[in-house]
C-alpha cells in the first residue's frame, strides 16, 4: 500500500453541497483536482459501511480484551474486598465455612507451569536443533507436522490419556522409583517423597509440559532456521562443530526469540484447563511433595464453578480467573515483545 | 589422539544424540496418546452411538444429541466469528495498515490467541447466561466465537498483506471503491488464506471443553432448542470420563476418538489447503 490513490476520503466524498443534493465531489488525491468520476451517492454509502463494519471489527477485538478485564474484575469484587490480600496468601478454602484462600491453587499453577517448562524447554530445543540441522532433509517435514499436531490434540485427550494411561504408569513405574532415589536426598527430598498414587502436581506438570513442546519447538525451529547463511557459514569456516553453532552462535543470536517462544510456552500452560483438571486431583490442602495432589486456578474453576452455590464462593472463583488473567496477560506481552524485537533484528516487518 | 578435538567431537555427538531423543520423547507422546485413543474409541464404536442419546448411568446409549449439539454450536461460531475476524482482517491489512489502532489490535489479538479459553467461558457466563438467568446453546456458540475470532483475524490479516500491490493498484487505476477492491479482488486473491484461518479456527474450538462448562453446560436428553442447555461431545466426554461407570467411560473413549480423527484430519486438510497456496 504505498501510493495507492485514497478514493473517496471519508468526510469528503460523503458530504454533499448545499443546493447541490445527491452530487459528491469526489477526493482531491494529492492535493490537486484530478478528472476523477465522481462516485455516485450509491457508492459512497457502501464504502462508508466498508470503512465503519472493518474498522469497528477492529475495535471489538480490543474491547473484548478490556470486557473480559473489567467484566473478571467486577465478577471478582466481593473476594477481593472481603478477604483482601488474604486471598493470595492464605490456603485456607473452606466452602462450608466461606473462607477462600487461594494460595493452595495458586501455587499449583505455578508448580505445574514450572515443571512443564523444565520439561518442555530442553525437549523443544532438541527437536528444533534436530530438524533445522540433523535429519535427513526429506524428513524434516513429515516430523514438524507430526509435532506441530500434538498441538491439534484437544486438550481433553490429553486429560483421559493422562487420567486412565498416564497416571496409572507413574503410579506404578516412576513415582516408586523416584521415592526412592529422589526422595532419599537431602534438602530436595521432601518434594519427592510421598504416596506414588500418579495423580498429583508432577503428573499434571509432565503432561502439560508434552503440551507446550509443539509451541515452543515450532517457533524456535523458526527463528533457529532464520539465522542468518553468513553467521552459519562463517562458523563452519572456522571448523565449528553443529554443538558449537548452536551454542556460540544460532542460540546467543536468536536469544530474545527463544526466551519469546519459552514464554509463549509459560502462557499456554498457565491458563491450560482440562488436562490438567483430570490429573491433578482437585485437593486444597497444601503440600511439598510433587506426588500429591493439588489444585491449579483453572481447574479449581473447571471443577467448583457450576457447584458454587453462594455468591462469595461464584466471587471467590471469578477473583481467581482475574489473577489468571492478568497474569497470561503479562506473560504473553512479554513473549509478543522479545518475538517482536527478534523479528526486527531480522528485518522483518509487520 | 588430539585430546581438544576429541572432547569437541564427544560434545558434539552428545548433543546430537540428545537432539535426536528429544525429537523421539515428541513423535513418541503422540504415539501413544493416538493410539490410545484409538484403541479404546474403536472397541466402542457402534451404531447406537450415532443414533441413540446420551444414556443414564448403568445404561446404553449413545451420543447423538452430542454431536448434533456439537454441530450446531460451532456453526453458530463460525457464523458469528468469521464475518468479525474478516472484518477485523481487513481493517488491518488495508486501510489501518500503518495506524496506531492496528497495531494495537495486532497486539492485543495475538494475546486473545493464546488466553486461557476458561477464562473466556467466565466472561460469556457474566455476559450471557446471567442475565438471561440460564444456560444455552447460544452462550456457548458465543464462547466458541471468542476463540475463533482471534484465529481468523491473523489469517486474513496475514493472507491479505500476501497480496501484492500491484492488484490493489490496478483495481484502484479502474476507479473501484476500496469496498469492492477488497470483495472482488482481494478477498479473491486471499480466498484459501482466508479459509485455512477458518478451518484451522474450528479445528481449535472442536475440541474446546473449558468454556463450554459454563455456558452450554450439558443436556442428557435431545433438545434443538438452543436458548437452552445444549449437550456437546466435549463436556460428555468430560463428564463421562470422570465418571465411575464402564459403559460411560467408553462413550467417552468414542467420542475421543471421533473428536481427534475429526481435529487431526481437519488440521492436516489446512496443511494441504495451504501447501497448495504456496506452490
Amino acid at each position: 500500500m504505498t501510493e495507492a490513490p485514497r478514493h473517496a476520503a471519508p468526510g469528503l466524498a460523503a458530504r454533499a453541497l448545499p443546493g447541490e443534493a445527491g452530487i459528491v465531489l469526489p477526493a482531491a488525491p494529492h492535493g490537486f483536482s484530478a478528472p476523477v468520476a465522481a462516485p455516485s451517492p450509491r457508492s459512497a454509502l457502501p464504502e462508508r459501511l466498508y470503512r465503519a463494519l472493518t474498522a469497528g471489527a477492529a475495535w471489538l477485538v480490543l474491547l473484548t480484551l478490556i470486557a473480559v478485564t473489567v467484566s473478571m474484575a467486577v465478577g471478582g469484587r466481593l473476594a477481593f474486598q472481603t478477604f483482601g490480600l488474604g486471598f493470595i496468601t492464605s490456603a485456607d478454602w473452606d466452602v462450608v465455612n466461606g473462607q477462600f484462600g487461594a494460595f493452595v491453587p495458586i501455587c499449583g499453577t505455578l508448580v505445574t507451569s514450572a515443571i512443564a517448562l523444565i520439561i518442555a524447554v530442553p525437549v523443544s530445543l532438541g527437536i528444533a536443533l534436530f530438524l533445522t540441522d540433523i535429519a535427513p532433509v526429506w524428513s524434516r517435514q513429515p516430523i514438524a507436522v507430526a509435532i506441530e499436531l500434538l498441538a491439534a490434540v484437544p486438550s481433553i485427550i490429553y486429560g483421559m490419556w493422562g487420567l486412565f494411561l498416564f497416571a496409572p504408569f507413574m503410579a506404578t513405574h516412576v513415582e516408586p522409583w523416584v521415592n526412592d532415589t529422589l526422595g532419599a536426598l537431602p534438602l530436595v527430598g521432601p518434594l519427592f517423597a510421598g504416596p506414588p498414587i500418579g495423580i498429583g502436581m508432577l503428573t499434571a506438570g509432565i503432561v502439560l509440559g508434552i503440551m507446550v513442546v509443539p509451541f515452543i519447538a515450532s517457533v524456535a525451529r523458526d527463528v533457529l532456521g532464520a539465522v542468518p547463511a553468513a553467521l552459519r557459514e562463517s562458523a563452519v569456516a572456522l571448523g565449528a562443530t553443529r554443538w558449537e553453532i548452536l551454542r556460540h552462535v544460532s542460540l546467543p543470536y536468536t536469544r530474545s526469540a527463544i526466551v519469546g517462544a519459552i514464554f509463549l510456552g509459560l502462557g499456554r500452560a498457565l491458563g491450560e484447563t482440562m488436562a490438567v483438571t483430570f490429573v491433578l486431583g482437585n485437593a486444597h490442602d497444601l503440600s511439598v511433595s510433587l506426588l500429591m495432589p493439588s489444585n491449579s486456578i483453572a481447574a479449581a474453576i473447571a471443577n467448583e464453578f457450576t457447584e458454587a452455590d453462594t455468591d462469595l464462593y461464584r466471587s471467590s472463583l471469578i477473583a481467581l480467573a482475574f489473577l489468571l488473567f492478568i497474569v497470561t496477560f503479562i506473560v504473553l506481552s512479554l513473549a509478543k515483545l522479545m518475538l517482536a524485537r527478534m523479528d526486527r533484528s531480522l528485518g522483518r516487518t509487520h | 589422539m588430539n585430546w581438544v578435538f576429541f572432547r569437541r567431537r564427544l560434545a558434539d555427538r552428545i548433543a546430537l544424540v540428545c537432539a535426536a531423543l528429544a525429537t523421539a520423547f515428541g513423535l513418541f507422546f503422540l504415539a501413544w496418546i493416538l493410539w490410545t485413543t484409538f484403541a479404546n474409541g474403536a472397541a466402542a464404536i457402534n451404531a447406537r452411538l450415532f443414533t441413540q442419546m446420551t444414556p443414564p448411568p448403568g445404561a446404553d446409549g449413545g451420543l447423538l444429541n452430542a454431536f448434533y449439539g456439537s454441530v450446531v454450536m460451532i456453526a453458530l461460531a463460525i457464523a458469528i466469528g468469521t464475518p468479525i475476524g474478516l472484518g477485523a482482517g481487513t481493517y488491518l491489512a488495508e486501510q489501518g495498515r500503518h495506524t496506531r489502532l492496528a497495531a494495537a489490535v495486532r497486539f492485543v489479538n495475538d494475546i486473545l490467541l493464546s488466553a486461557p479459553s476458561i477464562v473466556l467461558g467466565l466472561f460469556v457466563y457474566e455476559l450471557v447466561v446471567v442475565p438471561s438467568g440460564h444456560f444455552s446453546g447460544y452462550a456457548g456458540s458465543l464462547a466458541l466465537a471468542l476463540i475463533l475470532v482471534p484465529v481468523v483475524v491473523r489469517t486474513s490479516d496475514e493472507a491479505l498483506r500476501l497480496v501484492p500491490d500491484r492488484m490493489r493498484e490496478a483495481a484502484f487505476a479502474l476507479g473501484l471503491p476500496r469496498w469492492k477492491v477488497s470483495l472482488q479482488v482481494l478477498y479473491k486473491a486471499a480466498r484459501s488464506g482466508v479459509l485455512t484461518g477458518v478451518l484451522l479456527g474450528v479445528a481449535r474450538i472442536s475440541g474446546e471443553t473449558a468454556p463450554l462448562l459454563f455456558t452450554a453446560l450439558n443436556n442428557q436428553f435431545w433438545s434443538a432448542d438452543m436458548n437452552a442447555p445444549l449437550a456437546n461431545v466435549p463436556v460428555v466426554i468430560f463428564q463421562y470420563a470422570m465418571s465411575p461407570y464402564d459403559q460411560w467411560h467408553a462413550l467417552a473413549w468414542a467420542g475421543a476418538l471421533i473428536l481427534t480423527a475429526f481435529v487431526l484430519a481437519l488440521s492436516l486438510l489446512v496443511r494441504l489447503v495451504a501447501r497448495g497456496r504456496h506452490s
